[in-house]
């Protein structure tokens, strides 16, 4: 029983704080995490809600596996109705954060209303209670959580955090925990900003906060998934010693990473950009950005990265607060500060990624807004004027200028902190944002790797690499090697992932672990953990039933299968460079296939007996 | 041979694997905040420091207790805290120099690491060999072959 089974439930227009017993009926049919919160979200709001109405709400959500010795039983998620897409948003994070709040006794925190000032919740074990916050409203998130364990005297606090970015419902805003792990995309920041929820902060020592259904299979079974972790060439060498970032050089051979806003496939200066560059001793200090790998909670692959700056670079010369160490770049924020719009400075990069972190915004979605603003400029149709300065691409010192006004909201940072979408719209040319349901691609070309750009246009929290990495099989060969541009198998592979996905995340432990776990190392896990007879098949038919109530609250939302799509670039305009030179996506020969392996009509809606198999 | 905890902080990455398996020999629970070793993050260093308690000879926390409720393991070398007959003075948290020794408020005892007689959980939770279990006479065996690695056996030229 690995749920502790409470649910706090917070009104933050009545300031009450007050305990439920968790639906474990749910919690059979969506394990925990991402898929229950998903079924509480949809359940309890109406899918046209606006994200910044009080009537939206915000749930906090561990799973089974969340504060245990699973390897990265870490994790938390966010849920809501994102202001980005307007789709489901969840958003995952590791650090401490989520842990702790389980070990409080909290399966899932569910946020509702909005707050007529501005307050954060205090956990202390089975305690809530509501806290003023003035005196933290218009902080940083850094200086959110030294103000909170300074003011309570206790060091051991977690706290998760927003920063000026989500008090200002940059639409992209993120929830920061543990200074620099967050939950970084949709924008469940800007609802945490509109709820007038400044942070989360939370003590738990509790002993009895769950118990495992059978702890000594539940012992043997982390301890052998540790082994295949550690044996693993990806999650045993490759993350810990380059973190994600070991894929920069190998995504640009490929001609798989988009540049300049998706015009090129390929980067001349991503080596200055990449995992091996951050190893490499500067020339101007004789020492290396990199300064040691660091892990989330129970995680023994440790891919994170922890970097500090040259003091002497232009961007913080005179700014001692970011000479010390803090959350480096991870490939995702490397290619989006970087590639995306040109620039190849490591230095700059870090210190634009510190600015998220500490104001808290996705650099993702920053980072290539940043590359249609660029890309708007060099066509013309956006002014110095307007801007303040001058856009090209490549320009480091704009993009730095950029991550500053975004994190501060003022000036041209405004306009920065709607996104691409609405960016490109306001400008006339809807076209240039790299973006499905309204949010930006990650780091891998979509006509390059045709997997990819289907798991983009069928995603349902938009474009994003985390919920069906298809870069597994097309570039790493797991489980199998699939050709970049072979469309046969794509969508049945798809499929699996997304449903495979969507249970490792439920259970509350990292998606890295896949690179070297298959379905078994976690089941035999879960099996342990939890009451019931959790097999395989049951597994992915509860991964799959997450999938499909996730499209559920998105077709009610008022999306179609016209927004299963990719932007006219990626359709259009062949890859200019590499090995994938001609390229251009082949969505439409996928995209019918998938609806069908789906149980979907043609028009992307589950059929009646695909809903009936699920129970959606 | 007795054996002592030996702890490498350039080789932590902050998992708190260590915290979970202490907690869980000693509580049947992963609740990291009962641990007997702690893992302190220092951010703006990049630095992780797993801490407890190094077993002194002469130790503190054994010499101050009035009602000798901590014992010496022969074997093991621990010192070790006999709870039936602990009285929850406090009086050894305040004699350890090292803060190691911590009381238990919902036990009204005090807790210590007290080895796992013989076989350390931390140590062998650990992914990184950060922390050891290894001959107490040597400790310092992986620095000296690291160092002496770096000895130049070449003979000079002139």
């Amino acid at each position: 029983m690995a749920w502790t089974k409470n649910v706090l439930r917070v009104n933050l227009e009545a300031g009450t704080c007050t305990t439920e017993p968790l639906n474990m009926q749910w919690a059979q049919d969506y394990l925990g995490q991402r898929g229950l919160a998903t079924k509480y979200l949809v359940s309890e709001i109406d899918p046209k809600v606006d994200p910044f109405s009080p009537k939206n709400k915000l749930i906090f959500v561990t799973g089974p596996l969340t504060a245990t010795m699973a390897a990265t039983g870490g994790r938390y998620s966010v849920v809501t109705k994102g202001p980005l897409t307007g789709a489901i948003a969840c958003s995952n994070s590791g650090g401490y954060f989520g842990a702790e709040l389980k070990f409080a006794g909290w399966d899932m925190v569910i946020f509702e209303g909005a707050s007529p000032k501005p307050v954060y919740l205090l956990i202390n074990d089975g305690k809530a209670e509501l806290v003023d916050a003035a005196h933290l409203w218009g902080k940083t998130v850094w200086e959110t959580e030294e103000t909170i364990k300074t003011q309570h005297q206790d060091p051991q606090i977690r706290v998760a955090a927003i920063g000026r970015a989500g008090e200002n419902r940059v639409l992209y805003a993120a929830i920061v925990n543990d200074l620099h792990r967050a939950a970084g995309r949709s924008g469940v920041g800007a609802v945490m900003g509109s709820k007038n929820l400044k942070a989360v902060a939370v003590r738990g020592t509790r002993t009895d906060a769950y118990q495992m259904a059978n702890p000594e299979a539940f012992f043997a079974a982390t301890e052998a998934g540790k082994k295949v972790l550690a044996a693993n060439g990806v999650t045993g060498q490759g993350l810990p010693t380059y973190g994600t970032q070991v894929l920069m050089n190998v995504i640009n051979e490929l001609g798989a990473l988009p540049t300049r806003n998706h015009r090129d496939v390929q980067f001349e200066g991503a080596h200055d950009i990449s995992g091996e560059a951050m190893h490499e001793k500067r020339p101007t200090d004789g020492k290396a950005n990199l300064v040691t790998n660091g892990a989330c909670f129970g995680c023994t692959i440790a891919c994170g990265r922890i970097s500090r700056m040259d003091p002497g670079h232009f961007s913080v010369k005179d700014k001692p607060q970011y000479h010390g160490a803090s959350g480096g770049v991870e490939y995702e924020a490397a290619w989006a500060l970087g590639a995306a719009n040109g620039v190849n400075d490591l230095e700059a990069l870090t210190y634009a990624n510190f600015l998220c972190n500490e104001d808290g915004f996705d650099p993702i979605t920053f980072g290539a807004t940043v590359g249609a603003a660029m890309e708007l400029y060099e066509m013309g149709v956006l002014t110095e004027q307007e801007v303040g300065f001058k856009l090209p691409f490549g320009s480091t010192e704009a993009m730095v200028k950029l991550a500053e006004l975004t994190a501060k909201g003022e000036g041209f940072g405004k306009i920065m902190g709607l996104g691409s979408k609405r960016l490109c719209t306001k400008y006339g040319h809807p076209e240039l944002s790299m973006t499905v349901k309204s949010q930006e691609f990650p780091a891998y070309d979509g006509r390059a790797l045709q997997g990819m750009g289907l798991a983009y246009a069928t995603n349902n929290r938009g474009a994003c690499h985390l919920r069906g990495y298809m870069v597994s099989p097309e570039v790493l060969g797991i489980p199998v090697k699939m050709e970049p541009q072979a469309t046969e198998g794509k969508p049945a592979m798809l499929k699996a992932f997304q449903d495979l996905t969507a249970v490792v995340d439920s259970a509350g432990i990292c998606l890295f672990t896949t690179f070297a776990w298959g379905l078994s190392d976690i089941q035999s896990q879960i099996q342990a953990a939890c009451e019931g007879d959790w097999s395989e098949e049951r597994l992915l038919l509860v991964g799959e039933r997450i999938w499909n109530l996730e499209r559920e609250f998105n077709l009610a939302a008022g999306f179609t299968a016209k927004d299963d799509n990719l932007p006219p670039r990626l359709m259009k305009e062949p890859a200019k460079t590499g090995p994938q030179k001609g390229a251009v996506s082949k969505l439409d020969i996928m995209l019918p296939e998938y609806y069908q392996l789906r149980g979907w009509t043609k028009e992307g809606v589950p059929t009646a007996e695909t809903r009936s198999r699920l129970g959606v | 041979m007795q054996k002592s905890l030996h702890i490498d902080p350039n080789k932590c990455t902050g998992c708190l694997q260590c915290e979970m398996a202490c907690s869980w020999e000693n509580h049947r629970s992963f609740t990291i905040a009962k641990s007997r070793i702690k893992v302190f993050t220092f951010h703006h260093e990049g630095r992780f420091v797993p801490y407890t308690c190094t077993q002194c000879d002469e130790a503190w926390c054994m010499t101050a207790c009035p009602v000798d409720a901590i014992r010496l393991d022969p074997v093991t070398g621990a010192k070790i805290v006999l709870e039936p007959t602990c009285v929850g003075c406090k009086v050894c948290t305040i004699a350890c120099p090292f803060g190691t020794i911590n009381y238990v408020a919902s036990s009204g005892k005090v807790q210590k690491c007290d080895l796992c007689g013989g076989e350390p959980a931390c140590a062998k939770a650990c992914p990184t060999g950060a922390i050891t279990y290894v001959d107490a006479d040597w400790t310092g065996l992986g620095k000296m072959r690291q160092w002496a690695g770096k000895t130049d056996t070449n003979p000079a030229t002139v």
